[in-house]
């Protein structure tokens, strides 16, 4: 399904789709990618006493069988952190554990291996990977420092500001220069990371292009600073919490 | 002391002697106090500032404390209880002990709290022990006075629970703190008094909440005590009579009213010009020079703004007209602590002329060389006016005097309401809000740390506090469901549970480290996200040390880059970057460097001063006593349209430049507008009218859109049934409604502020309340925290109460214009820029604007 809004880009040649709910899909490849699902986050809270509202997994799942209905992938790759802990696999009710399983039949399915996760559940289905190479990109879950072309990747949660006549929103976002990818998290309770934060910044020299997610479509944000003074280029650290807006 | 002592009834005669000493005779209200006592009754004192009300609240403790107790290890002071003997013995008693104290100086007996004193402010607290001491040291009293705030060392806090003070002065969290121990019943079981200081602030807000459950368990531990309340003059005094004492299952119970002399009638005049007087905005800056001739010819002056953002430009507007370079300064809530105590102990000194400040010095220490009050922009309401105009002149006899100044020309009109209001000694009422379910999850939690607890018996204490009364026992039980597991329908963490049932059937805290946790989070104060400003010298790297200047608000430090000015503290900053959890600034120069706009601080006009408003409007004969501009506005209103007259809804339509305009009057606060903004905007998309904006001011609201609605039926337009699906859904998106519901997860604990390891880390809270918001709608609708959040808009930031009241009101009593062209009355609301625009739309247009930047610059061919 393609769409006049849909934004397309190249990653290392090869040409992808960004999804408005935060995937992004391959056509060459018949190959949907998401990033950072963290399945059962909020139980995950539970032992230290904070009850989050228990339903981020299926509000995540929710999420995921929407972005399969849509574009019918042959195979999907979840970049890892794809539960949010080693246990939480465990903690999934019947119902959630079904759909999963669900999804998974019938096509290729990698779980990614990510630092929440260095074991996915295995009984779910489908295979377990550290990295996918697939042909110009390779697929895994934390960015490597520089280099890495052709690299897709999670793990940073990254999250755009955009502030115009006085209003701000912040959107969770793709990050490319076209020879690498960024993937926002897929998860229901996962927070953003800035992207004016080093960890995302020092994955490319010569800049990057911010895709921020919108509910109908992908918007092109760009990244570039409201006004140019070189006081301190360097980047800022955004505290991690997600802000609350007026 | 020359002063001839003169008995009074009631009194003891040591305490006749201290009052003729100081050159004082006892005020009625304070004798009248002592009766209440002696009979042990509870009592609510109405006094304005300056007429000796603290010490009316002291006078019965510090009698009942002058008397000699009979032997060590014996409780004295229980013959006392349900009101015994009366005043005759205890005279009898205190006669002896002035003699007996200067000899026996450590007295063996055990020390047990006798009055426990809340006030909102701890800088009160610690003001009113110290005002105590005189009193307690002259007559030779022999009684010890504590504070207790966040301030205290833990030594102290620890020793204050085995060996209480005879008096504790304290604010409602260290009440509450104090209440989760398990040796809450031994400290508190003694207890004979509460003193409830500016109670009017306290009982109708969260903190209100907190405070009557606490009370609600004060009752229980020490079933006789009694309680005084001080409360500045209410337009109503029974709610905060019945927020005093337990309130039966069945019908209301009441405290005793005692009502101190009013004071002398102020003197408020108006500062409005008959030249010119602006059509919008809220600073007065055309009026700065007269404003500084103000200050000039007063001792000490203290400037009032609405907000935050108000004081910052109005200290920089008076610095630019200060010729004399008088001593100026500048006080609100985001300033660091430090800095606010400079300004005070300054103040408290004598050394400034005057203080630009916000709500912060509302409440507070009373400082006697204040003798002018400036209030900039709009009163907002006549008890605001009342409790401002309060902090200059704290002598009783003499008028308190005061200058208005109007920004624009509805404030015009609110200034002159206002001012009529307090002549006329009338004050706005307040609507009574229910007690919040978050805040009682809280009380919940800290009783459990206190002790198991039987649910029967803690629902029958809690329904005994006013503010809960209504409290249905099916909610009770889903916010303890809530305490102990969350609460949800779906039930994943009972295995986690913070509260279990005992074999008795008793809820207890399932680990003692839960206490520890429930100690680190109480509060019901939530401020926004917020970050350190540091001032740093320009050049050195950023991060490389620094002096807070106070904290800004997040989303405010988030739209900054590098470079960008503004100005915080009374200093232009130039923004250098953000290391760690702090902002890094250095100062510059830049006349046009922006001002940061706070949430908070955005009191909605009331009810009752917008009523005066609208009546004055439809009344020509009342218009002379306004400045001529404003006259004519009104008048070419009448000529060109009509006047909303009370009762009725004026509805003006008006095609302008390419648009159509809609502009309504209901008069109801720029809250309630916003919200009926939102959904009339909904209705009007439905029906093809494509509106494309609104903006709301205090008194209007503005719809504008493609095509033009002079034709539609109005009465449909606005009929009462938007509350229903169109408000939900809206609900839905609004970022305020997030902010509402962010609120109360962390009252109630869902989220917790500080943790145990945290607290290690220095790392803050870091999960998104937006993010739980929208899963929790989605999959729990009806969940006690999104109830919580429902009741709590309702009054607060979107007002829906109000709005439903005014849809009701209009019913059938719309009236229509269709105009020509735009009428005087709508230029106002035209002016005003709304921030809140249609929720979600808008922060897409924001997205779609953002890229279509990017293009632009991307295709410029230079």
């Amino acid at each position: 399904m393609t769409r006049g809004d849909d934004i397309h880009i190249d990653v290392n040649g090869e040409r992808l789709l960004l999804d408005p709910l935060g995937a992004a899909y391959w056509p060459a490849e018949q190959t949907l990618v998401f990033a950072d699902l963290h399945f059962e986050k909020g139980s995950s809270y539970a032992r230290g006493g904070q009850f989050l509202p228990p339903y981020d997994t299926r509000a995540t799942i929710r999420r995921i069988a929407a972005a399969l209905s849509r574009h019918q992938p042959g195979r999907v790759i979840a970049l890892g952190d794809s539960f949010h802990d080693n246990w939480a696999g465990d903690r999934l009710d019947g119902e959630e554990s079904a759909l999963l399983a669900a999804f998974v039949r019938g096509r290729d399915w990698i779980w990614v291996e990510g630092n929440h996760d260095p074991e996915p559940p295995t009984w779910l289905g489908g295979m377990v990977s550290a990295e996918v190479a697939l042909g110009g990109l390779v697929f895994r879950h934390e960015p490597a420092v520089l280099g890495a072309r052709g690299e897709v990747a999670g793990h940073l949660h990254p999250a755009v500001s955009v502030h115009r006549r006085g209003i701000g929103t912040r959107r969770r976002c793709f990050v490319s220069d076209g020879t690498r990818l960024v993937l926002p998290a897929f998860g229901a309770y996962t927070g953003g990371l800035d992207t004016r934060d080093r960890a995302v910044t020092s994955l490319f020299e010569g800049g990057f292009s911010t895709y921020a997610l919108g509910r109908e479509r992908v918007y092109a944000v760009g990244h570039a600073p409201r006004r140019k003074k070189n006081v301190d280029i360097q980047p800022m650290a955004m505290p991690k919490s997600t802000v609350t807006r007026p | 002391m020359s002063a001839v002592a003169k008995p009074q009834p009631g009194l003891p005669d040591h305490f006749c002697r201290w009052f003729a000493s100081r050159g004082w005779s006892p005020r009625a209200h304070q004798l009248a106090l002592v009766e209440h006592a002696a009979r042990g009754e509870s009592v609510l004192l109405v006094a304005p500032t300056g007429g000796g009300k603290t010490l009316a609240g002291f006078l019965p403790t510090l009698i009942e404390l002058s008397v000699p107790l009979k032997a060590a290890g014996e409780s004295a002071k229980s013959t006392r209880e349900g009101g015994g003997p009366g005043v005759g013995p205890l005279t009898v008693f205190a006669t002896s002990l002035q003699d007996e104290e200067r000899s026996a100086r450590p007295r063996p007996r055990p020390r047990r709290l006798h009055t426990l004193y809340i006030s909102p402010l701890k800088a009160l607290a610690v003001d009113v022990a110290r005002n105590l001491e005189a009193p307690v040291a002259e007559m030779g009293l022999g009684i010890r006075i504590e504070t207790r705030t966040g301030d205290t060392p833990p030594a102290r806090r620890q020793r204050q629970r085995y060996s209480p003070p005879d008096i504790l002065l304290t604010t409602p969290e260290q009440l509450a703190l104090l209440l989760s121990h398990r040796d809450a019943p031994r400290m508190f079981g003694s207890l004979k008094a509460v003193v409830l200081d500016e109670l009017h602030a306290l009982h109708n807000s969260k903190r209100g909440d907190l405070l009557a459950l606490c009370l609600a368990r004060l009752t229980r531990l020490a079933p006789v005590h009694r309680r005084v309340g001080l409360s500045a003059t209410v337009a109503d005094p029974a709610p905060l009579q019945r927020y005093l004492v337990p309130q039966p299952r069945i019908g209301e119970a009441h405290a005793a009213l005692v009502l101190g002399a009013s004071g002398a009638i102020p003197q408020i005049s108006i500062l409005a010009s008959e030249e010119y007087v602006p059509w919008s905005g809220h600073l007065a800056r055309h009026a700065m020079s007269d404003v500084m001739a103000a200050i000039k010819s007063a001792r000490t002056a203290l400037v009032f703004v609405n907000t935050r953002r108000q004081a910052e430009l109005t200290f920089q507007d008076l610095w630019r007209v200060n010729d004399d370079n008088l001593a100026i300064a500048l006080h609100h809530g985001s300033l660091a602590p430090q800095q606010r105590r400079k300004v005070e102990a300054a103040m408290a000194a004598g050394k400034l002329r005057a203080v630009v400040c916000t709500s912060t010095l509302d409440l507070g220490i009373d400082w006697g060389a204040v003798d002018k009050v400036i209030c900039i922009g709009a009163p907002k309401g006549a008890a605001r006016l009342v409790q401002r105009i309060g902090r200059a002149n704290h002598r009783l006899d003499e008028p308190s005097n005061a200058l208005l100044v109007p920004a624009n020309r509805f404030e015009v009109l609110e200034c002159e309401a206002a001012r009529q209001a307090v002549t006329a000694g009338e004050l706005d009422g307040e609507r009574l809000r229910e007690g919040g379910f978050d805040v009682l999850a809280q009380h919940v939690l800290g009783m459990a740390c206190s002790a198991p607890f039987d649910a029967d018996a803690l629902y029958g204490e809690i329904v005994s506090a006013s503010p809960y009364r209504a409290l249905a026992r099916g909610d009770f039980d889903r916010v303890v469901a809530f305490v102990a597991t969350g609460g949800y329908a779906l039930k994943r963490y009972d295995r986690y549970a913070k509260l279990r049932r005992t074999p008795e059937g008793q809820w207890r805290l399932a680990h003692p480290r839960l206490a520890q946790q429930y100690r680190l989070n109480a509060g019901v104060i939530v401020e926004d996200p917020m970050i350190d400003i540091k001032l740093q010298s320009k050049g050195r790297p950023v991060g490389a040390g620094g002096r807070v200047l106070g904290q800004l608000e997040e989303y405010f430090v988030e739209q900054l880059s590098p470079g960008d000015t503004f100005v915080f503290s009374g200093e232009v900053l130039a923004f250098q970057g953000i290391r760690e959890d702090a902002a890094y600034v250095s100062r510059t120069h830049d006349p046009e460097a922006q001002v940061p706009s706070y949430n908070g601080g955005k009191f909605p006009l009331s009810t009752f001063l917008a009523q005066r408003v609208r009546e004055m409007v439809s009344k020509p004969e009342t218009w002379h006593l306004l400045p001529q501009p404003v006259e004519e506005w009104l008048r070419i209103q009448e000529w060109r349209s009509t006047l909303p007259q009370p009762g009725q809804l004026l509805v003006e339509s008006f095609p302008r430049a390419d648009k159509f305009y809609l502009v309504c009057y209901p008069f109801e606060g720029r809250l309630a507008h916003q919200t009926l903004g939102m959904l009339v905007t909904r209705r009007l998309e439905r029906l093809r009218m494509r509106p494309t904006g609104f903006s709301a001011n205090e008194y209007a609201l503005a719809v504008w859109g493609l095509r033009d609605m002079a034709g539609l039926d109005f009465g449909a337009l606005f009929s009462e049934d938007m509350l229903g699906d169109d408000l939900d859904a809206w609900l839905a998106e609004s970022n305020l409604y997030k902010r509402t519901f962010r609120n109360c997860a962390i009252i109630a604990g869902l989220i917790e502020r500080r943790s145990i390891d945290r607290e290690k880390t220095g790392r803050q809270v870091t999960f998104s309340t937006d993010l739980i918001y929208d899963v929790l709608r989605e999959h729990e609708p009806d969940h006690i925290l999104l109830r919580a959040t429902y009741r709590d808009a309702a009054t607060g930031l979107l007002d829906v109460a109000r709005l439903a009241d005014m849809l009701m009101r209009v019913k059938g009593r719309i009236v229509a214009r269709a105009l020509d062209r735009v009428s005087p009355l709508a230029v106002p609301a035209l002016l005003e820029i709304s921030k809140e625009m249609v929720a979600g739309e808008a922060r897409e247009d924001i997205l779609r604007e953002a890229e279509e930047a990017l293009i632009a610059d991307a295709m410029r061919v230079e």
